[in-house]
């Protein structure tokens, strides 16, 4: 017997064909069945009331770090795509940084069968394979054994490739599978033994400084490698003004660049630090007010191609040292809606279409995983409430770890739920028969 | 009278009135200091723990002795040789020593924010006596107790810190406390030492010690730590004496006197020529005097806030 | 609702001094061998009457200072306010002197317990005396002074307040009695 469910008066919007409109959706078997209004629904049938909330292709967040293999403690395959699941996403890409690193068709393997067995698969789960093996900058990693076992990207996430002439030859193999190479943008060097931003905050703090030109020569250099190699580059979290004018130029060039930023990085500033929070240090540090602005204004130009959230678990004990000390990274995945809603949306920066172009519809044409909400096609929907207000508990995150700078904030606007694979979870259970 | 806080971990954001009681009441306890029995009751039965992560004789002993002269039991607590060498983390550690009944910490450690780190981990009172490159505040008070007592105001006296800022809680401790009192704050010193924007905490920023001497009532000038050379951040300590050294023919270059401090230790003929240094116009002993004064006002006043 | 009493005016207060001067001296054969210590602050004020008034009969400038007992206090714990801490200024050795200790009321004897720790520390006295303008009662320690100004029995719901021109105005010892709201006297 076939599973029904009726998603009925969400507002169905799909930036890639278009769509913004109030509608009844049919979901059979996970396969949608009609999109119209004034659907009945049939015996057996689940009916689930979306009104005022947006029905949209599935989220991706194309950078997670889901730590397994290897740092389970701070998250797992299981706990990490839950907490994605609970944050609107129905899929993740995940960074090779694990111990192992994803540099061998194994480790590929193994995280793809970890995220189907997770949450009975609700959640995809898209490996990020390493450029260089062990991730050490030196060899180039059997690229077309992780591209072929799946890996969606290339990159050496948690440090950048630093050799100019081993970019420049990742970038032209890759080239052969169309598949990305996602910088961490950051000359070591330049950035060696920083912190924070460096600026008056981190001057007033005696913390040490990382220079937002740490960031842009990489970028700059990036650039021009993928303007010579022709490969296609995602820069990945880019918080300065500088970076965004830089990736402004490269596209005007039609160079196959893109990039990504968090949502801690348009809506933090360094000023955030002044109390030592260890849950303020990540990399690329939080920038200045002007860096915010220029990155809103990148995101509304469409300079910025994506939202991910760098969701970088640590553990309690991990966090709770000395600044200098402690770890970088936050979590992000539970709370990259509200923020975005918040900031973005209920700011006029973004239209609501647009915000589902930045979560789903560019992220999935870098990653080759697109899709559409049409008849006929498998049901990836993310269902979320614009207009829900809320407070962050970053006690009630599903994430193993905590570590996030934004608890007790109020935001407006709440992932509901999650479709894929025939799976339907909202509010935190599951819909359906066969379930 | 009371301070509003319960810690000394800065003099960020410390008010005026707060920086002139704890002067003010420098002064009574520097009166006991000229005494034949240096020593006063008020910490009887109180435990002050020194937990020393970085080597620092001067300032350890400087604490100890304020410490000492109120009557409290002293614990110090070294890093080298302890626990902290097998791995144990700073939280451990504080924690530890907590648990054995203590009622104030004195904190030195190599990062920033370490002093804040322990305010969140222990119940105890934390005085900063240095964290990183942040702040050393009970330099900072003493410093200011000396020029005070030397020009007796703070309002209006410039006063010009020279060397490696971009490396000093000393600078930084100086330029938020003075400016609170209303005093004028230049920096002056290779442009590789300046921290970003350091302008922009309000102080004028100079890289010519001949274009600032003219202007200054006083001078405070840095210890120059030998590995930032080898850091690449300036040429050689030779360059370094001859461009950036404070001596007496730059001095004689202004037609009057210029008070000299230095937190010490010194390198002499390197930061400060050795005349300088014990020249009619250094006050560097009366420093070191008046650190266990201000240290003592420090510990009295939050030993007794609770 | 307080009631206040005038207990000795301004001519009862130079009276009394004179005596107490003339009292210290008669116990120590003369001024020589005496220093004067007041406890701030109006011991202090108090301590200098006494030392001019030696100084008009017997022509002698006594050693004179004052002590700042803060650092002493038996009740420095536990209270919401600190006092302000005041510095001692004696710039005489006390070592070998006959001190004589000042304050204006004398209650529970803790203060003198602080004032004799602190002298004290400061050296080694061949004796200490203690002059003490009012006399109040009510001691919680075994303290007796040598010189009395005025003995004045009080309640616990009364107060003594010494006013001397140097801070108040005037000079005048008042007896001030707090009555609760209702009650009867």
């Amino acid at each position: 017997m076939s599973q029904q469910i009726l998603l009925q008066q969400g507002r169905l919007i799909d930036p890639s064909a278009g769509t913004d409109r109030v509608v009844d959706i049919l979901i059979e078997d996970g396969i949608i069945r009609t999109i119209g209004t004034g659907l009945a629904a049939g015996d057996g049938c689940e009916v689930v009331d979306l009104a005022g909330m947006v029905v949209a292709p599935g989220f991706v967040d194309m950078h997670v770090h889901l730590r397994e293999p290897g740092y389970e403690h701070k998250e797992t395959i299981a706990t990490g795509t839950l907490a994605a699941a609970f944050g609107g996403f129905t899929a993740v890409c995940c960074m090779p940084n694990t111990n192992p690193a994803i540099d061998d068709e194994s480790i590929v393997e193994f995280v793809k069968s970890q995220g189907q067995r997770s949450n009975r698969g609700i959640v995809d789960v898209f490996p990020v394979g390493a450029v260089t093996k062990g991730r050490d900058g030196k060899l180039m990693a059997p690229i077309s054994e992780l591209v072929q076992a799946g890996a969606i990207g290339l990159s050496d996430d948690g440090a950048p490739v630093h050799d100019a002439a081993i970019m420049r030859r990742a970038m032209e193999y890759a080239s052969m599978y169309d598949v990305p190479i996602i910088q961490h943008c950051e000359d070591v060097a330049l950035a060696k033994g920083g912190v924070m931003n460096e600026g008056e905050t981190a001057t007033r703090l005696g913390l040490p400084g990382i220079p937002n030109v740490a960031e842009e020569v990489m970028i700059a250099r990036d650039v021009m490698l993928a303007e010579f190699t022709r490969a296609r580059y995602h820069a990945a979290h880019v918080s300065t003004a500088g970076s965004v004018a830089l990736m402004r130029e490269a596209k005007k060039k039609k160079i196959k660049a893109t990039c990504e930023v968090t949502p801690h990085h348009f809506t933090l500033t360094d000023r955030e630090v002044c109390a030592f929070d260890t849950n303020t240090k990540m990399n690329p540090p939080l920038r200045t007010q002007a860096d915010v602005d220029a990155i809103r204004e990148g995101l509304r130009d469409g300079t910025i191609d994506v939202i991910a959230t760098d969701h970088a678990p640590h553990s309690l004990d991990e966090k709770e040292v000395d600044y200098i000390q402690a770890p970088f990274g936050i979590v992000g995945l539970e709370t990259a809606i509200g923020l975005s809603v918040t900031h973005l949306v209920a700011t006029g920066v973004l239209t609501l279409s647009q915000l589902v172009e930045k979560f789903s519809t560019n992220p999935r044409k870098i990653i080759g995983k697109e899709i559409s909400v049409a008849e006929g096609q498998a049901a990836n929907l993310t269902l979320f409430d614009p207009g829900a207000e809320w407070t962050v508990d970053c006690s009630q995150f599903h994430s193993k770890s905590k570590n996030s700078p934004f608890n007790g904030t109020i935001l407006k606007g709440k992932p509901v739920g999650i479709v894929n694979h025939g799976l339907v979870l909202i509010n935190g259970t599951y819909t359906g028969k066969h379930i | 009278m009371k301070l509003a806080s319960r810690h000394l971990l800065g003099l960020d954001g410390v008010s005026h009135q707060d920086i002139e009681l704890i002067l003010d009441t420098a002064v009574s306890f520097k009166e006991i200091l000229n005494r034949p029995i240096k020593k006063v009751p008020p910490l009887q039965g109180k435990t002050i723990v020194n937990l020393f992560f970085e080597n620092s004789t001067r300032t350890r002993i400087s604490f100890e002795l304020a410490q000492r002269r109120l009557s409290a039991d002293v614990v110090n607590f070294a890093a080298s040789g302890s626990s902290v060498t097998k791995g144990e983390t700073l939280k451990d550690t504080a924690r530890n020593i907590e648990a054995m009944k203590i009622d104030m910490v004195v904190i030195r450690h190599a990062s920033a924010g370490a002093a804040h780190f322990l305010t969140q981990v222990v119940k105890a009172n934390v005085i900063n006596a240095g964290d990183g490159c942040h702040e050393h505040p009970t330099q900072g008070l003493l410093d200011m107790y000396t020029l005070r007592e030397k020009f007796g105001s703070l309002k209006g006296l410039r006063v010009c810190i020279v060397g490696d800022i971009l490396n000093s809680r000393v600078a930084r401790s100086n330029i938020f406390g003075l400016q609170t009192m209303g005093a004028e704050v230049s920096v002056c010193g290779p442009s590789t030492l300046m921290p970003r924007e350091i302008e922009r905490l309000g102080v004028k920023v100079y890289h010519h010690l001949d274009d600032v001497l003219p202007h200054v009532d006083a001078v405070n000038v840095l210890r120059i730590q030998l590995e930032r050379a080898a850091a690449g951040l300036f040429p050689s300590l030779r360059e370094y004496h001859r461009f950036f050294g404070v001596t007496s023919e730059r001095l004689a270059k202004v037609n009057r006197p210029i008070a000299v401090l230095h937190p010490g230790p010194i390198n002499r003929d390197v930061e400060l020529s050795a005349d300088v240094a014990d020249g009619p116009h250094s006050l560097i002993l009366e420093q070191v005097l008046n650190g266990v004064a201000v240290r003592m006002a420090v510990l009295y006043l939050l030993g007794l806030s609770e | 609702m307080d009631t206040t009493q005038e207990i000795i005016d301004a001519k009862g207060f130079a009276r009394t001094v004179t005596r107490l001067s003339h009292e210290i001296i008669e116990r120590n054969k003369g001024a020589e061998t005496i220093g004067i210590v007041g406890i701030r602050t109006r011991g202090d004020y108090l301590a200098r009457r006494i030392s001019h008034a030696i100084l008009d009969s017997e022509k002698v400038a006594v050693p004179f200072g004052t002590l700042d007992i803060t650092l002493y206090r038996d009740d420095l714990r536990g209270r919401l306010s600190q006092p302000r801490l005041k510095t001692t200024d004696i710039l005489y050795d006390i070592t070998g002197k006959n001190i004589i200790l000042v304050d204006d009321v004398l209650f529970t004897g803790r203060t003198i317990r602080s004032a004799l720790n602190a002298l004290m520390d400061l050296g080694r006295p061949a004796s200490i005396q203690l002059a003490v303008f009012v006399d109040r009662g009510h001691r919680e320690l075994p303290i007796k002074a040598d010189f009395v100004g005025k003995n004045i029995p009080t309640s616990s719901d009364q107060e003594i307040s010494v006013l001397m021109t140097e801070t108040d105005g005037q000079d005048a010892v008042l007896l001030i009695t707090h009555i609760q709201e209702g009650e009867v006297r």
